[in-house]
């Protein structure tokens, strides 16, 4: 099978008009085929990916206000299903699971047996999937699906992915996806793509498909056709997002910029503030550090050998011959944003960044990763005369 | 937007997080914290290949998983054979295991050292340490295909003459005509007639001539920087010299992101690297 | 041995004339295995150039084995306190192996790096480099680099 299922074109298929709540039609098609629907969903005062039964579980009427280091969700006044921008988690909660058991081993008599996993992958349905997400989840299939070692776990559940996106209306205060060439519109890797359109007068969702997969469902539910001013009205939305973003940076250079400033004293500078608390890289949808552990029973005697998250923020991260390779905050600091903006691209061949601002705002202490650049660009470009 | 890129999915891709069980055939205690265990598959009709200076990740059951560098020779095909120091947890559970007691074993991961780069040139290998292990599978391989090359020396440097790996094996080749051995230690003891001082002193004088060498240099990273300084003072190339650089490892396959050095990562794109790869990076702290 | 001086690397690009001089002040020695060479504390006044051998630099601590800081083989140059105030040996030179060398008188060269001080320049300049080295040698030496962790 090939993940080139995404190839309908854009600009030939139907469109579609749906009332929001002919979503639960659609999510009605894959409960009784054993998916899990997930979708955006209130939890602790924020909008978190978790399984959602209906229309309403979807955090209706809400939006979320983000600043560097802080999060608060606020009333829209409208009753629009995807109000907001993205929360603490993404995808890759899925895909790459927090904790996951590779294998299993039990001894005897000095010997052991190895239990091989059987990876089954839970089918799932991803609502309400974000431009920058999709660039997210695209770039973690080049890395777990893309080496010459991969990844058996992330790529059975990814086959199994129904991905239904939706553009944003508006970008979040932390948002530059349109710096990092990641949104805002979904261009590609959706099965279906969805536009809301919401008014005092109006409220509905223009669906157009991009898989044959896609196209099947929309095609069978018998949804009636856009007319061309409800296309134009959703197209509208949509080019005015673009105007609307706060945060913008240039990116050009920035690849060959970071990797020949390693020992700038700038770098004291943008991570003095860092408490090297890891949130960042918890938060962000690329990063895919990991380490394995065995854990293993009173007896002794069985074991199991796991996967979980990790990040070069901790000490142990770069542990060797008795210390740590990357002993101060400001070693740790440089290798995440380096990583992100600039070796990532030699390693993957893209950055590693898609400007979901969510670093920003989970940062405790609000460091901002564009405000950076602006800083290494600023202080380098005097030099240059 | 992220262009999207063919990914082939097969339902029987292979684990690579799965080990093959081997088992221990024989352990011999090198120094007093290094040891070599000589390990052959417990199921038969296992072939393992390697290429000199890959390196296994060794599962001890219930403990954990370390890379440790192969250091048998590659000729070899049933045998696999590691030196290891006892430095931490799963090395000194490791240094337990006796005939008979089963690891786990995948690999084998990593670059190789170049020993096919040149035909008719000098062979310089600078070991230092327990750096000498990861370059025995390339002594063997050079040693069995002497013909290929011109002179072929052997820099060796110990902490002290205890210390001083695969004894029997170095006075071997110290009696060959078509090996230049020179083994020097950090400290000499009472009844060491030979050289003192730290490895890089005997590249001044060493008999190769640098326009047409390659040298092959392990060690802890501050010796393999010294060390390549010296060799550059006599004039090899810059890209005519190889490291084996050392990383913190967990998956070993370039998917958990613990051995990045700069943009690259060691257990795939390395651990052999050119000089010139590398040099920009290892005078940089905490890279 | 005049041959050997003017071919030795350390007398490199050094005057016709001041390599006459400093001929005129060497003579071949030769050395047992376990004989010493100098001792730490007597005067230095003399260098060596190896021709032949192994000698080993040594301090000796008192209760325990002389400590062998290290080894000078053939071609290298052994000695450099004569030519540093207060021209005292620092350490033992022994020949661990029978040893042949070039002995240059160290206190005659002094005079006439007092005289002429380019000669004087000369010749610092060289042995600086082999202080440098030793030096270097020796810091890499208390890396201690093979050392547990």
């Amino acid at each position: 099978m090939k993940f080139n299922k995404y190839r309908l074109r854009m600009n030939k298929e139907k469109i579609y008009r749906l009332a929001p709540q002919d979503l639960n039609r659609i999510f009605e098609q894959f409960k009784t085929g054993g998916y899990k629907i997930v979708g955006p969903t209130i939890r602790d005062n924020a909008i978190v990916y978790d399984e959602i039964q209906d229309v309403k579980d979807l955090p209706v009427g809400l939006t979320d206000e983000q600043k560097p280091g802080s999060y608060r969700l606020k009333r829209r006044g409208d009753n629009a299903l995807f109000g907001y921008v993205v929360g603490p988690q993404s995808w890759k909660k899925f895909l790459f699971p927090p904790l996951l058991t590779i294998w299993e081993a039990k001894r005897s008599n000095g010997k052991f047996e190895l239990i091989e996993p059987n990876f089954e992958g839970q089918k799932f349905v991803f609502v309400g999937v974000r431009a920058c997400e999709i660039s997210a989840i695209l770039i973690q299939d080049k890395i777990f699906g893309g080496g010459q070692y991969k990844d058996p776990n992330y790529l059975k559940i990814r086959e199994n992915v129904f991905l239904i996106a939706v553009n944003c209306n508006e970008p979040g205060d932390n948002c530059f996806c349109l710096s990092t060439g990641t949104g805002p519109r979904v261009l590609t890797g959706y099965d279906i793509v969805l536009t809301e359109v919401v008014s005092d007068e109006e409220h509905y969702l223009l669906a157009r498909a991009g898989t044959e997969e896609g196209k099947e469902m929309l095609e069978m539910l018998g949804f009636a056709e856009a007319t061309k001013e409800e296309i134009e009205k959703a197209d509208k939305v949509s080019s005015d997002a673009i105007k609307k973003f706060k945060k913008e940076v240039d990116l050009e250079g920035i690849v060959e910029l970071l990797q020949s400033n390693y020992e700038n004293p700038l770098w004291d500078k943008v991570s003095e503030k860092c408490l090297t608390c890891a949130n960042c890289t918890m938060v962000c949808p690329t990063c895919f550090c990991n380490t394995i552990e065995d854990v293993t029973d009173l007896s002794g005697q069985n074991v199991k050998r796991i996967r979980r998250w990790d990040s070069c923020f901790t000490l142990e991260f770069s542990y060797i011959h008795g210390g740590s390779l990357r002993y101060s905050t400001m070693s740790r600091y440089r290798q995440w944003m380096v990583h992100k903006l600039s070796t990532w691209k030699n390693q993957f061949g893209m950055l590693g960044c898609v400007g979901c601002g969510r670093c920003i705002t989970w940062c405790p202490v609000g460091i901002d990763i564009v405000e950076n650049v602006k800083i290494f660009k600023r202080e380098l470009s005097k030099v240059k005369i | 937007m992220v262009q999207v890129e063919s990914i082939i999915v097969t339902s029987s891709i292979k684990n690579p997080m799965l080990p093959i069980l081997f088992q221990v055939r024989s352990r011999k205690q090198e120094t007093d914290d290094t040891f070599t265990l000589e390990l052959e598959p417990v199921e038969s009709g296992i072939e393992f290949e390697f290429l000199p200076g890959q390196f296994n990740m060794i599962y001890v059951f219930g403990v954990g998983e370390v890379p440790i560098s192969i250091s048998g020779d590659p000729n070899k095909k049933n045998r696999i054979v590691h030196t290891t120091r006892m430095v931490g947890t799963v090395t000194k559970a490791m240094g337990t295991l006796r005939r008979g007691d089963v690891l786990g074993i995948r690999g084998p991961f990593g670059t190789s050292w170049p020993v096919d780069r040149c035909a008719g040139c000098d062979v310089v290998i600078v070991a230092g340490g327990i750096g000498l292990a990861p370059l025995r599978p390339a002594i063997y391989y050079i040693l069995s295909n002497r013909g290929r090359y011109n002179r072929v020396i052997l820099l060796y440097g110990a902490r002290t003459p205890e210390d001083i790996l695969y004894k029997r094996e170095i006075e071997k080749w110290k009696s060959r005509f078509d090996f230049e051995v020179y083994v020097t230690v950090d400290r000499g003891t009472s009844g060491w007639k030979g050289n003192v001082g730290v490895v890089t002193t005997l590249i001044p004088r060493a008999p190769f001539d640098p326009l047409n060498a390659v040298a092959f240099v392990c060690g802890p990273e501050v010796m393999m920087r010294f060390t390549a300084i010296e060799l550059i003072k006599r004039g090899v190339k810059e890209n005519n010299i190889f490291l084996s650089m050392e990383r913190n490892m967990k998956c070993g396959i370039g998917l958990c992101g613990h051995c990045q050095f700069g943009p690259v990562f060691i257990c795939k794109d390395g651990p052999v690297f050119s000089y010139s790869q590398v040099k920009d990076l290892i005078f940089k702290r905490e890279i | 041995m005049e041959k050997i001086l003017a071919e030795h690397p350390f007398f490199k690009d050094l005057k016709k004339e001041y390599l006459e001089l400093i001929l005129g002040c060497a003579k071949n020695v030769f050395y047992k295995a376990g004989e010493f060479i100098f001792r730490e504390g007597e005067e230095a006044n003399e260098f060596y150039i190896i021709r032949d051998g192994r000698v080993s630099l040594e301090i000796s601590v008192p209760g325990k084995e002389p400590v062998i800081i290290q080894t000078l083989e053939d071609g290298e140059v052994l000695g450099w306190s004569w030519i540093i105030p207060p021209y005292y040996w620092h350490f033992d030179a022994k020949a661990v192996e029978p040893t042949r060398a070039i002995a240059l008188d160290g206190k005659c060269l002094r005079n006439k790096c007092e005289e002429d001080h380019s000669l004087g320049y000369e010749l610092l300049k060289r042995f600086v480099t082999i202080v440098e080295q030793r030096l270097q040698a020796t810091r890499i030496q208390l890396l201690d680099l093979y050392g547990a962790g």
